[in-house]
């Protein structure tokens, strides 16, 4: 799943451009100060940047990254929440690809931007995703709120450098009141599994998976369960690898299943057995083409074809020999990550071992974890190499293709998902939505504290951070409302995007925060104010604890800039 | 232009291609010079103390950075002017020789520069304001040193160095954890100094940096950490009282670098030469084994059948480490670098109590750490931070504040910063544009922090004077005293001094132009 690079509406391009000659009409200080300096040295400064190099200052330039920033928040905003809509993006590259996506990583990975602040979100967007999984969409939505907040105080003669300490003073004040209100049901095996559940129904349902949403958790949570119980081995792995998706188009995304097993999608060789009991595995990575000499430099060089013939049949000898060694492990199946030719392929047929080829690394990887086996490159002494086994090897057919599946697996903790879906539009991004629910639910795994849904940890945050402006003295109490401000503009988008009245919803949701303990959220399926704890919507603290600071530390990052100098771009030649 | 005339009256040609250049002479030159130089200066200036803003630079390939590095902002700054150049040079020169108070140097730099002009237009030659120049710098130098204090560290008692660095990292953005990231830096700094030589090196600290979680989880490692895996996923990923073969050479067969041919004619060539090369491979796993190795780094690649082997013989291995991380590894662990199988010996193996492979995130990133080494002389500074500009602006920072530190091991004087310095040298003495330009530094720490510039110099100024006490500062904090030894504000004084110096000279350089000579425009 590549980023391909695609172009969106060309608004998004260059707003500093046009905003910046609408906002500054009226000269700015430094403008005229700079005048004042060229007329009194009497000579104009000789120009000090290269030729296209530009340097934007004060004012003009903090307008820049606002405006910047919040033109980026405001593109994936309509994609937030459980109604949120969804992009088409249109790579520029040859064919056109589409990408039908609401994951703000993905959005974002393929904009070219050329603001800069708007690039700083792009990457707190993308270590969101790295970090935590989910939650891509709402980081930015929340610095770009802080910088609309900030935009206006500045606008009343704040000075930056005061709303960035009343920001991190809200930011602090915002987490210590989240934390207050954690639960926490690690002890308790089977309410951390309805936990799981709920977290993953709450972040696939805002994805295209949220009509199956309860099929899907389930194979989330299932899939992220066993990896938990065999990866206590090394503390708090979050190793999704062992975790494989298989996509096949056809079918209906409810014909989705978790398979306990091993799926790979190869197929079997010619002649080969079909299927196999109580299998041996040995897996492989090695030159099963040529065996090439690999000193360095050396040649063949004959006087006559007789020579060639014997060299050629040396060769051959060479891998008989090689697959005999491979047989006398005592194998019923080969597995190789390089290719396998025609010859020792027969070899192998004739032997009646199973030999699959060219399977990727990540495949290689996975098998060797699902068997118990290790990877072999050399193989001199079969008594002491690890060979995999599985209770049955069998080719089966998921719609039209023909796949080969390991069944009763030594080791647990890997398995298969197979996505089916209508078009592979649908399934990448059935693929994307089901890894966030993934990353999510096994951070969970490791940072067992969950928080309600649906806008709950906001009204939470936003209380506690009102409470604290009140406290405080000075100008930083504007920054701190403002804070607060900005963290209502998240249900306020998640009510909005539903087609909910807004203003209404948030001011019922206040009224009733005002209480002590109060668990009311969002409820956007009948509209109106609901328990999220009945509901049983539920996040994972950690992803609301990077999307708080990460936004914060990316607005203060933007505001504390007060001059923008943009080099000369490097010229590239033509390749269309 | 002024032309040469032979005794045929043909001009004489002095320039090729005369008329294409534009040619700036004499006091127009100057300046022309001075004002580039002011140009720069006050890009820099509203950078400059705790409550400085930032600057975004957006270089050719689109990547950005924001920084308030006095340093980096001009480096990055694709400067097309030559007086900008050398201004560009004069931070830079600050940055290597002492790693802090980059952006002060230029500050100074053009202060001293508006003085020199108002100078100029009084028709004082140029030679003669750079004379002047020159002594006050001088004087200004040596009460420095008379204001100065030594203080008193040790090993147990970093308090001092501490807060030093605190007053570094206050004016970067990671101001809020500056405690935490400075006892980092004088913890890292400690450990690798040599406090009998005074001497610091910093090429022991390593500065790594990883995006994702937060800046307080930045922490110092006593010991190394490489940004590789193990080479083979079913290798263990922990191993504790590691003994490590340090290795320069490929697990691959020899490649003699003298041009050869091997040349294979007959089957049994064929054969022997296969049965060699597998007993290379056996060789050299072997060779490790026998000598006790139980962790093999590698600076090169290993071939497929190489890295199984290491497997099957329990051999867990590091491949395609970088030569720099390899030296550290060495001085770490106590190892020698070993740049043949044949010379592997007991003895040169390194020694590290712990060494594990840590996953980060939801991606496949992981590191190898390296810790509880035989040698802890080599530590790494491991910074987390939201994003990939926080990253570097961190690393920025801690590279200052490290310089500071080791700064202060080379001389423990110290004078009080928040332009307390500047002041009491200006009233020291009497050269009156020298010491104005002295005073541009505090103006501009109270521009920038929302005070009233003159009002407040003056108020400090007088302070200073009525209670002959050079430690009254520019309060940019708000914290309610102007004495600095209250707020614990200090620099140190080498680099003060340095920058005084730094500044006059480049000042005293551009005086002396009074021909400017460039290419005009096409």
């Amino acid at each position: 799943m590549k980023p391909t690079p695609t172009t969106c509406s060309p608004k998004i391009h260059q707003p500093q451009t046009t905003s910046t000659r609408t906002v500054s009409r009226g000269r700015t200080q430094s403008e005229i100060e700079e005048e004042w300096l060229a007329r009194s040295a009497g000579i104009q400064v000789e120009r000090l940047f290269k030729d296209e190099a530009t340097e934007e200052k004060g004012e003009r330039a903090r307008m820049a990254s606002f405006v910047g920033a919040m033109a980026i928040a405001d593109l994936v905003k309509t994609t937030l929440g459980p109604k949120g809509m969804d992009k088409i993006l249109q790579s520029t590259g040859r064919g056109h690809s589409v990408t039908v996506t609401n994951d703000g990583a993905t959005i974002l990975k393929s904009l070219h931007i050329d603001n800069p602040a708007a690039k700083v979100l792009i990457d707190i967007s993308k270590v969101q995703d790295d970090e935590v999984g989910d939650g891509t969409t709402s980081v930015v939505v929340l610095a770009g709120e802080l910088l609309r907040e900030a935009e206006k105080l500045v606008a009343t003669k704040i000075h930056p450098m005061t709303i960035i300490s009343g920001y991190r003073m809200a930011a602090d004040c915002a987490r210590s009141a989240l934390l207050e209100r954690v639960m926490d049901n690690k002890e308790d095996a089977e309410k951390f599994r309805s936990d799981l559940m709920k977290i993953a129904m709450t972040t696939l349902s805002s994805k295209i998976l949220s009509q199956d949403k309860e099929h899907f958790a389930t194979l989330a949570v299932d899939a992220v369960m066993r990896l938990k119980v065999s990866s206590s081995l090394y503390f708090g792995s979050t190793n999704l690898e062992s975790i494989q998706i298989i996509k096949k188009a056809g079918g209906s995304l409810k014909d989705s299943f978790l398979d306990e097993g091993f799926i790979l999608d190869k197929k079997i060789g010619l002649g080969q057995p079909k299927r196999i009991e109580n299998a041996n595995i040995l897996v492989a990575n090695t030159a099963m083409d040529t065996d090439k000499v690999k000193i360095y430099g050396a040649r063949v060089r004959v006087d006559s074809m007789a020579k060639v013939a014997q060299i050629e049949g040396a060769e051959k000898e060479k891998m008989r020999e090689k697959v005999q060694k491979i047989i006398g492990h005592g194998i019923n199946c080969f597995v190789n990550r390089q290719l396998i030719y025609n010859f020792p392929e027969e070899l192998f047929a004739d032997a009646g071992i199973l030999a699959i080829e060219h399977a990727d690394f990540d495949g290689i990887e996975r098998l060797a974890l699902v068997t118990g086996g290790e990877i072999a490159s050399t193989f001199d002494n079969p008594e002491s190499v690890k060979l995999g086994h599985c209770k049955l090897i069998e080719e089966i057919m998921i719609g039209e293709d023909k796949l080969i599946h390991f069944s009763g697996v030594e080791m647990g903790q890997a398995c298969t998902i197979v996505l089916r879906g209508a078009s592979f539009h649908v399934l990448d991004e059935a693929e994307r939505s089901l890894h966030d629910a993934l990353c999510v639910l096994s951070q969970t795994v490791n940072d067992s504290r969950v928080l309600l849904g649906g806008g709950w940890p906001e009204m939470v945050m936003a209380k506690a951070v009102d409470e604290l402006a009140r406290k405080t003295p000075g100008k930083k109490s504007h920054a701190i409302d403002a804070f607060s401000r900005a963290l209502l503009a998240i249900p306020t988008t998640i009510a909005d995007n539903a087609g909910l009245d807004s203003a209404e919803l948030i001011a019922q949701l206040r009224a009733e925060h005002h209480k002590e303990n109060s668990n009311a959220g969002i409820d956007v399926i009948t509209g109106s104010v609901g328990d999220m704890g009945e509901l049983g919507i539920s996040e994972a603290f950690k992803v609301k604890q990077a999307v708080l600071l990460s936004a914060t530390e990316a607005a203060e990052m933007i505001l504390r800039v007060d001059e923008i100098i943009t080099c000369a771009p490097r010229r590239r030649e033509d390749r269309m | 232009m002024a032309l040469a005339f032979d005794e045929y009256g043909r001009p004489f040609i002095i320039l090729r291609e005369q008329e294409s250049k534009s040619r700036l002479r004499g006091l127009d030159a100057q300046k022309s010079n001075i004002a580039a130089g002011v140009a720069v200066s006050r890009i820099l200036r509203t950078s400059l103390g705790p409550k400085g803003m930032d600057k975004m630079l957006q270089s050719p390939d689109g990547d950005i950075t924001i920084t308030n590095d006095g340093a980096t902002i001009l480096e990055q700054m694709d400067v097309d002017n030559q007086i900008g150049k050398l201004m560009v040079e004069l931070s830079r020169s600050q940055d290597y020789e002492i790693g802090d108070g980059t952006t002060g140097v230029v500050v100074m730099a053009g202060a001293l520069l508006e003085q020199a002009e108002r100078l100029l237009e009084r028709g004082i030659h140029p030679i003669r304001v750079a004379e002047g120049f020159e002594i006050s710098s001088r004087i200004a130098v040596d009460h420095l040193e008379q204001i100065s204090h030594k203080f008193d560290f040790s090993a147990t008692n970093i308090e001092p160095l501490v807060q030093t660095c605190m007053t570094t990292l206050s004016s970067k953005i990671v101001n809020r954890c500056k405690r935490s990231l400075a006892e980092i830096a004088v913890k890292g700094v400690m450990a690798v100094a040599d406090l009998e030589r005074k001497d610091v090196n910093l090429d022991l600290i390593k500065v790594e940096g990883k995006v994702g979680g937060k800046l307080e989880d930045t922490e110092l490692i006593y010991g190394i950490i490489v940004d590789k895996d193990m080479s083979h996923p079913q290798m263990p990923k922990q191993i504790e009282d590691a003994k490590i073969a340090i290795l320069t050479c490929p697990f691959e067969p020899p490649k003699p670098k003298t041009k050869h041919k091997v040349d294979i004619d007959t089957v049994e060539k064929f054969q022997t030469l296969r049965e060699q090369e597998r007993k290379y491979f056996d060789d050299m796993v072997q060779r490790c084994k026998d000598v006790g190795a139980t962790l093999v780094i590698c600076q090169w690649g290993f071939d497929d059948e190489a890295n199984h082997l290491l497997m099957h013989r329990n051999l867990p291995a590091v491949r395609w480490v970088g030569g720099v991380e390899l030296e550290l590894i060495a001085i770490a662990t106590g190892g020698r670098i070993v740049p043949r199988f044949q010379e592997l010996t007991p003895e040169k193996l390194g020694k590290a109590g712990l060494v594990r492979e840590k996953a980060f995130g939801t991606t496949k990133d992981r590191m190898l750490y390296i810790e509880h080494c035989a040698n802890s002389r080599a530590v790494t500074v491991f910074i987390r931070g939201g994003n990939k500009m926080m990253i570097e602006e961190t690393k920025r920072s801690i590279h200052d504040a490290l310089c500071v530190a080791r700064n202060l091991i080379r001389n423990n004087s110290i004078v009080y910063g928040g332009g307390a310095a500047e002041i009491s040298c200006s009233i020291a003495y009497a050269i009156r544009a020298f010491a104005d330009a002295l005073d541009s530094v505090p103006m501009a720490l109270a521009e920038n922090s929302g005070l009233q510039p003159i009002e407040t110099l003056s108020a400090v100024k007088a302070q200073q004077i009525k209670e002959k006490n050079p430690c009254c500062g520019i309060d940019c904090n708000d914290a309610g005293t102007n004495d600095m030894r209250e707020q614990n504000v200090f620099e140190t004084l080498i680099g003060k001094q340095q920058q005084i110096l730094l500044a006059t000279q480049v000042v005293k350089m551009i005086l002396k132009i009074d021909d400017v000579i460039s290419p005009s425009e096409y």
